[in-house]
């Protein structure tokens, strides 16, 4: 369990963290329109007349949308409620169209699920999720367009987003970061969304309130639409400081909204309690209510892929990887991917069984090809470096082609390169030399020429075994195999 | 020939598919009478030259033996159904010179089947009264007057353009949109056929809307079998209607058999109330006996949660009519209103001020009002539960009969301002309207006799859920029984 305490004048304090994620829905078209969603398109060219809430236009369920959903609450170990109802949420603002955003409001589509947070050392926590619901997003106000005006851009009015709500199960700003990362990678994993929060197709309202370790929860604040983990934890802390700094000099929390601006690393009001709307929720009269059968959400369960607690569960059981690698490994998608075709690209070079060659694989990618991913400032969808390439380079290793030695030098080449292993193997005759008359051949011619060191080997100086053998490798360019050179140069030097 | 407006659309079909007639001589005659009418106000916006290419095009259409009921036949459009490029406004400064790039479905699928629009017509603005008099465009005066007298009268609301427009032969059939009786009591109030179907069978895309789980489109003619024969043109699924239904359109014009014996016609008796006027009571009287003489059998029953519609009707409807009219706000389209150094909110509120009339924004406080929080359980989460139970009184009483008969309005046409300072005698008209409104039942309204000032009066038939076609057999047996050929005097033209 996390201990992150904030240290008061008078106590100890305990930080209570929920998170509401907004998560834009991967589908063809909007929720309730037929207009486009995607993203950078020239402002206002993706609005459909419902979009613009011209007179007379009524809302039709994008089915998708639903599917999305009822497959990310499957993938959260969810309820998933066969009935449920879209209410109206009524504010004015200009970016608004039709006066209200259509959401859910008292039966959401998704109840209760849970999500495992991976914390540091191997640690996990499980935080629930009290709800999914469906709503629509609104338009984007743009201030900064004209001295006087005020532009608005509809093209994400009506996009669909998921409203993902936790419980008030966090306890510090490291288990906020982990619920929003795994989150997204469970959300990436299922491809219900992108998960790009700098992009806004993923956004986090943060309700944060401190209590005495013991005592009953706080009064909270939502700091509104912070968009990246990094601010959620620096929101989280900033907010909890000032209400304890509040608390202990003898105020009260009032509830409120408020906004994080992580140039001045403050959060500042936004709205008080008095000055929240009251949204007026009704169920909409121009939706049916939202209703399916077993077999719409078991169709929705056989399209989901392995999630990535089955998939670290099975790299570790199956494979035999360590908690610590198969949680990197599966963090991301493309990551978990690009590993099991190179295992199985690997095994089938070597005609061993995935067990036996998915550690060293497991090595070499987040050891050999993330360094150098992260050097260059490449994502794992980038790297110049193919699974089927990296394969090959492991196979030459393992059938002793060439050394883990020469391997390395290999590899550099293939990622400066993008050619492939076998082919600079050849080009610079690079093959490791197991014939043991040859190597022996070069023993003999070495021993010969180091008498001074060979007489303090026999004189009892063992550590000197490594000068012969740094020896054979440098007369070889490395290329000796060094099982062959290790077993043939010991019963010389011993005599 | 003679006076070509006189004719019914059922006439006219036959007159066009013989070629005795063609549509742009019908649609010549009925662009004149449009004009003539001037002084009824029930157009807000005419189209003579759409008329005209569409006339031309349905007599094409004729030609090629490519006709359907409403082919060549001139019609005008209640303001709240978007026809593209062409005012729609419902009326309300707020949409002040709002032209949109669609077209209403139910508009669509009366141009699809080759109709002609003469225009737009007037009504309440949002639908939102009962006499007509809260259109930004002024009120429609009934083209009926009292005996001997030059008074004007109220021709009902909202539908009050449409009801004007076919009464006063300046369009063979309109189309209107009933919410708690815009279509059965205007028609009422000017010897008009008017039906609404059932909730769901017109497809709401491209209707203003008003209150949307009541808003239904439907139809006012001069007869039952043009009821039919429009009501079926509209009428159909339309996936872009959440609420629409996906059930056949019967033939509704092979339903009037005239046929009704052995038929239960139901009484209710929550409808007998109490300082209804005479005449009322002996006109409801007259279909009882129009009924058993038909050789239906009249039973009585009771509908107990009757008394509870108006309030109920008065809190859901404004509730959806505040969140419907949200959109409203200048920042888009119709009126903007932006005072000196005014930011978001001033604009907000100078547009919404000036551009929605007294009703609707009486309706949308109490809409908000009911909506709001520590309010919504008391008022909008029990008006529902009551919605349901006047649902359920209707069927259990269809478990026991076909129909339904009741008058349509507690009164005829009244003055103008009669009743515009009193909100609540206002909403009365709609006493016995409102209830097949809540329960989502079709109902039409009959002219079926003169009051003692010569003003006509309907009594209204309700049906169950889909059954639009008892509804038309049953208001064409009262039809036929009445006998109702009383006439307004052309006095405008």
């Amino acid at each position: 369990m996390s201990s992150y305490r904030i240290q008061g004048a008078t106590a100890d304090w305990e930080v209570v963290i929920g998170l509401e994620v907004h998560a834009q829905v991967i589908s063809n078209a909007k929720l309730f329109s037929g207009a486009a969603t995607e993203f950078g398109a020239e402002p206002n060219a993706q609005v459909s007349l419902v979009d613009a809430a011209m007179p007379g236009m009524l809302p039709t369920i994008n089915g998708e949308c639903v599917r999305q959903a009822v497959r990310t609450g499957l993938a959260l170990g969810a309820q998933i409620n066969k009935f449920s109802v879209f209410d109206r949420k009524n504010y004015f603002y200009a970016d608004l169209p039709q006066g209200y955003q259509i959401s859910q409001f008292k039966h959401p589509v998704v109840g209760e699920g849970t999500i495992v947070l991976d914390l540091d050392e191997g640690a996990s926590k499980e935080v629930g999720v009290e709800r999914i619901h469906l709503e629509q997003d609104a338009g984007k106000s743009m201030h900064d367009q004209h001295p006087q005006f005020t532009y608005v851009d509809l093209n994400r009015s009506g996009v669909a987003l998921m409203e993902i709500v936790s419980m008030p199960d966090m306890r510090s700003p490291e288990e906020a970061g982990a619920y929003l990362t795994k989150l997204r990678t469970i959300l990436r994993y299922i491809g219900t969304c992108d998960g790009n929060m700098e992009q806004g197709s993923m956004r986090a309202d943060v309700n944060v309130s401190v209590r005495k370790v013991g005592d009953p929860l706080g009064t909270r604040c939502e700091i509104k639409n912070v968009n990246s983990i990094r601010f959620v934890r620096q929101a989280i802390e900033v907010e909890a400081r000032r209400q304890v700094d509040i608390i202990e000099a003898g105020g009260t929390i009032d509830q409120e909204t408020r906004l994080f601006d992580p140039n001045k690393g403050e959060t500042r009001s936004m709205r008080s309690k008095e000055e929240a709307h009251d949204y007026r929720y009704f169920p909409d009269p121009d939706l049916l209510p939202l209703e399916f059968d077993d077999a719409f959400i078991e169709a929705a369960r056989d399209s989901l892929p392995e999630l990535p607690d089955e998939k670290k569960s099975r790299f570790m059981q199956a494979l035999g990887l360590n908690d610590y690698s198969a949680g990197v490994l599966v963090a991301e998608k493309e990551a978990s991917e690009f590993f099991e075709t190179l295992v199985a690209e690997v095994a089938k070079a070597t005609k061993k069984d995935a067990a036996d060659v998915a550690v060293k694989a497991s090595n070499w990618l987040t050891g050999d090809l993330f360094g150098a991913l992260n050097k260059a400032g490449k994502t794992i969808a980038e790297t110049p470096v193919s699974a089927a390439q990296g394969a090959e380079l492991l196979a030459l290793i393992e059938d002793n082609t060439i050394s883990g030695r020469i391997a390395k030098d290999v590899f550099e080449i293939m990622f400066e390169t993008g050619k492939d292993a076998g082919a600079i193997v050849e080009e610079k005759g690079l093959k490791q030399v197991s014939d043991t008359g040859e190597i022996e051949k070069i023993i003999d011619d070495i021993i010969a020429a180091n008498p001074n060191q060979l007489e303090q080997y026999r004189a009892g100086k063992d550590k000197l075994l490594g000068f012969f053998v740094g020896q054979v490798m440098k007369a070889t360019q490395g290329k000796a195999n060094p099982g062959v050179v290790n077993k043939l140069l010991k019963p010389k030097l011993d005599g | 020939m003679s006076d070509l407006t006189k004719l019914k659309i059922a006439e006219a079909r036959d007159l066009l598919a013989k070629g005795d007639l063609t549509s742009r001589e019908l649609t010549e005659a009925h662009i004149a009478a449009v004009e003539a009418a001037d002084p009824l106000n029930a157009y807000i916006e005419k189209t003579p030259e759409i008329a005209l290419e569409q006339a031309d095009a349905a007599d094409a259409k004729i030609k090629a033996g490519d006709a359907s009921g409403m082919t060549g036949i001139p019609v005008g459009i209640k303001d709240l159904f978007a026809t593209k490029g062409v005012h729609t406004q419902a009326c309300s400064k707020i949409l002040d010179s709002f032209k949109p790039e669609y077209e209403s479905t139910v508009t669509q699928k009366l141009w699809d089947d080759g109709a002609v629009m003469l225009g737009k017509l007037n009504m309440d603005e949002f639908a939102m009264g009962s006499s007509n008099e809260t259109s930004f465009y002024g009120p429609v005066k009934n083209p009926w007057r009292a005996k001997g007298s030059n008074n004007d009268f109220v021709p009902g609301g909202s539908s009050g353009g449409s009801v004007a427009s076919v009464a006063g032969y300046a369009a063979m059939g309109a189309t209107a949109s009933d919410t708690g009786g815009s279509i059965r009591q205007p028609a009422a109030f000017t010897g008009t056929f008017g039906i609404k179907p059932t909730y769901g069978r017109c497809s709401r895309y491209g209707m203003v809307a008003f209150a949307s789980s009541l808003d239904q489109a439907g139809t006012i003619t001069r007869d039952v079998r043009d009821g039919a024969i429009m009501l079926e043109s509209i009428s159909g699924f339309d996936p872009k209607d959440s609420t629409s239904v996906d059930i056949p359109v019967p033939n509704f014009e092979a339903a009037l058999t005239g046929d009704i014996r052995g038929m239960k016609i139901g009484i209710p008796q929550e409808y007998h109330l109490a300082g209804m006027p005479g005449e009322i009571e002996a006109l409801w009287h007259q279909g009882i006996e129009w009924m058993k003489a038909a050789g239906a059998e009249v039973v009585d029953i009771n509908l107990p949660h009757t008394k509870y519609a108006l309030p109920t009707y008065y809190i859901v409807a404004p509730a959806e009519a505040s969140s419907n009219l949200a959109r409203y706000d200048g920042v888009r389209y119709g009126h903007r209103n932006v005072p000196d150094n005014g930011g978001l909110v001033d604009m907000y509120e100078a547009t919404r001020a000036d551009g929605f009339g007294d009703e609707v924004k009486r309706r949308i406080m109490i809409g908000t009002y009911v909506l709001s929080a520590g309010y919504y359980d008391a008022y909008y989460l029990k008006a529902q539960k009551v919605r349901q139970l006047i649902a359920d009184d209707f069927k259990r009483a269809f478990e026991k009969v076909d129909a339904i008969l009741t008058p349509t309005a507690p009164s005829a046409a009244f003055a103008f301002g009669e009743k515009s300072d009193d909100p609540l005698a206002m909403y009365l008209n709609d006493v016995f309207t409102v209830p097949a409104s809540l329960a989502g039942l079709p109902g039409s309204s009959v002219p079926a006799g003169l009051d003692s000032n010569g003003l006509p009066l309907g009594l209204q038939v309700l049906g169950k859920a889909w059954d639009e076609e008892t509804v038309l057999k049953v208001s064409g047996v009262i039809e036929q029984a009445a006998a109702f050929t009383s006439q307004p005097e052309l006095w405008w033209r």
